[in-house]
């Protein structure tokens, strides 16, 4: 059996920035280095891995591209503590460690045939970006794809070329706002829960899914009961505070479930049972 | 599995015996008693109470090295717990061994964790039967321990007097049996009924209990109850009901440059009632006081690790009680559970 604690080292082939600024956001297409990890490996939207320098330290990632982008990987990093910016210094050509695939997905088998609505806020796209990928590259399989998305303001709006290219090619519409006014900007201006009460969808046979930052998922969790969404169609990601990442650390529980195994994907209906899920 | 006996005498030949594994024993190091390596049979000390910090470190020790690197060039090496050697724990409680048996569960879950199950097969334990309790904030008939309970042990000795009562009890016991073979002698016929009659008297010896029927599945009714507040209002935060509890097992993760760039990322005991502990990235803090790190402990024991595990994460030691500086009382703490509503 591998030992889950040994990360195994990606190369670095392309490396951007999403968003500038204090807490800038940096995404990087990784491939491993031993071409082995390959056929063992295998992840599903949702699914996170540690990542980290040695010397440095680790943290807690979604990876941010679906399996059907094969290939490579993706993490998009927003800088905020020693670790991530050590990963920002970093250019393609370079390479860092991960352990993964942590955590559960997205039950995307279950939402076949249905439609999804996702709702998204600053760094808080980068786990959706896969489910969307996913319903892309299986178009047949589900009904309707609808975006929101809200960033701070236009300059921190996450896989802008991305939303472009899918607004244009007529799988979904796209919705996004930012937070306050600014010149030119021809979209929503205001929080993504009022966003998401501007666009209501409707709730029959829609699956929602949202992150972002709590206080968001909280308004938006809040408007998509209003929207008539029942709690088993709503579903999101939480975040704690990481070390083991596998269930051991006794770090990241909220109530009886451990983030990092037995999340970062929740339903709602879930999420109600346990009085620590919002704290 | 064969019952023997060990005549005191005979002890001392016996640890020396012993002596050619690692061989972990209570020892008197200034005026606590601890688990140490001890090389020299005479310095085991095996008329202790229970030690201060409990033998759960020789499986899960306080740091401990995953693997090693050198930064930049990151060529990492694993750790390699084989080299540690066979150990055998000599003269450990009851309770203690039950916890381990009980940690081994969540190391051994889902992911299994190599460093601690490698340990766990590479130890034999060898207990002590509480022919008296040795404290008196001991409770371990409460939560479904023993004073002469076997779980989680290999053999059981039991203080007879002038000699040993061996109990084998595994597989690992039967071969540390084997290897004592020069110093063992068969039991006598009655010592069995013997040692039954005299666990029955050392669980009558127990001065404190709980009913812990029906907690679990009342914990999380009582989550925004008044009484957490109050259990925690004299807490300093200091975690040594935490560090110093054998089922304890949360842990941080560091590393550690040393010279020339090398280092080694290590794991170390961590306590879920240090304020540090749960703080996210951005500041915020999940559980902000004393209060919701109380809980979170008392939860977890009585809770969480039952909802998992199929049973409570506290084997009655007594150590929460006896060590915390400001008298914080575990038991205390649970009445007011039980009579909460
Ligand atoms: C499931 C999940 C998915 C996530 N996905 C993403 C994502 O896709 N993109 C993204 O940008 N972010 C994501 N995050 C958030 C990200 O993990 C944190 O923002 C990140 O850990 C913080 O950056 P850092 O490691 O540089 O912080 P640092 O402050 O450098 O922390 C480094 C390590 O030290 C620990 N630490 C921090 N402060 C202290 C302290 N005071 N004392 C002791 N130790 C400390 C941290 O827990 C961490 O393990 C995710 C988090 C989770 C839980
Ligand atoms: S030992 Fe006592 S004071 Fe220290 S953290 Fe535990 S309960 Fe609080
Ligand atoms: S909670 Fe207290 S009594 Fe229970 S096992 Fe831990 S230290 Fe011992
Ligand atoms: S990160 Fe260690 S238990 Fe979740």
């Amino acid at each position: 059996m591998k030992n889950p604690y040994i990360p195994y080292r990606v190369n670095i082939i392309d490396a951007w920035y999403e968003a500038p600024g204090e807490r800038c956001i940096k995404t990087f297409k990784v491939t491993f280095a031993d071409e082995k990890v390959w056929d063992a490996w295998s992840h599903k939207p949702g699914n996170c891995a540690m990542v980290g320098i040695p010397g440095v330290g680790e943290s807690m990632f979604c990876i941010s591209s679906s399996p059907t982008e094969k290939g490579y990987l993706r993490f998009s990093i927003m800088k905020a503590g020693k670790n991530t910016s050590a990963l920002h210094e970093l250019e393609a050509g370079d390479s860092f460690f991960i352990r993964g695939p942590l955590g559960n997905s997205f039950p995307l088998d279950e939402w076949k045939g249905k439609n999804i609505v996702t709702i998204g806020g600053g760094i808080g796209q980068a786990p959706l970006r896969p489910v969307i990928q996913w319903v892309r590259d299986n178009r047949a399989d589900y009904g309707e794809l609808e975006l929101i998305y809200g960033a701070r303001t236009s300059e921190d709006h996450c896989f802008k070329a991305e939303f472009e290219e899918i607004g244009k090619s007529g799988d979904c519409e796209c919705h996004l706002s930012i937070d306050v006014e600014e010149e030119k900007w021809p979209h929503f201006v205001g929080f993504v829960p009022s966003l998401l009460m501007e666009v209501a969808p409707k709730p029959e046979n829609t699956i929602a899914v949202t992150c972002g930052p709590p206080v968001m998922i909280n308004f938006v969790l809040k408007n998509l009961e209003e929207l008539g969404f029942t709690p088993d169609q709503v579903y999101t990601t939480l975040e704690n505070r990481m070390k083991c990442g596998i269930g051991k650390c006794g770090r990241c529980n909220v109530g009886h479930l451990y983030v990092c195994k037995d999340g970062p994907v929740f339903s709602y209906a879930q999420l109600k049972e346990i009085p620590e899920a919002f704290a | 599995m064969a019952v023997k006996k060990l005549s005191k005498e005979k002890l001392g030949e016996a640890l020396g015996e012993l002596s050619k594994f690692r061989l972990i024993a209570p020892a008197k190091s200034d005026d606590v008693v601890v688990f140490k390596q001890i090389g020299d049979a005479g310095e085991a000390f095996l008329g202790y109470g229970n030690s201060t910090v409990p033998p759960k470190k020789f499986a899960f020790p306080q740091t401990e090295t995953l693997f090693r690197f050198v930064v930049g060039n990151p060529e990492l090496n694993e750790k390699n717990v084989e080299e540690e050697g066979t150990t055998v724990i000599f003269g450990l409680r009851p309770c203690d061994a039950r916890a381990m048996a009980i940690v081994d569960k969540l190391f051994s879950w889902d992911f299994e964790d190599p460093y601690y199950l490698k340990r766990r097969e590479l130890t034999t334990l060898v207990g002590m039967a509480c022919v008296e309790p040795p404290s008196v904030n001991c409770f371990c008939a409460s939560v479904g321990g023993n004073p002469f309970g076997t779980e989680g042990l290999d053999m059981l000795l039991t203080d007879m007097g002038d000699y040993y009562l061996v109990q084998e009890l595994t597989d690992k016991g039967k071969k540390l049996a084997e290897t004592l073979s020069a110093q063992l002698e068969d039991a006598a016929a009655d010592d069995e009924k013997k040692a039954e009659q005299m666990a029955l008297d050392a669980k009558g010896k127990i001065r404190r209990s709980i009913d812990t029927a029906g907690i679990p599945e009342k914990l999380p009714d009582l989550w925004e109850n008044e009484l957490w507040k109050k259990v925690s209002a004299a807490c300093l935060g200091c975690g040594i009901c935490t560090y110093l509890c054998p089922t304890c097992h949360c842990f941080d993760i560091q590393d550690e440059v040393e010279e020339m760039g090398e280092g080694r990322r290590c794991r170390m005991w961590d306590s879920c009632m240090f304020g540090e502990y749960t703080v996210h990235a951005s500041g915020h803090n999940p559980r902000p006081t004393r209060k919701e790190r109380t809980r979170n402990r008392i939860n977890h024991k009585y809770s969480y690790y039952p909802e998992h595990f199929e049973v409570i994460a506290c084997v009655g030691c007594g150590r929460c009680i006896n060590l915390c500086p400001v008298n914080i009382d575990i038991l205390d703490i649970l009445d007011q559970v039980v009579d909460a509503s």
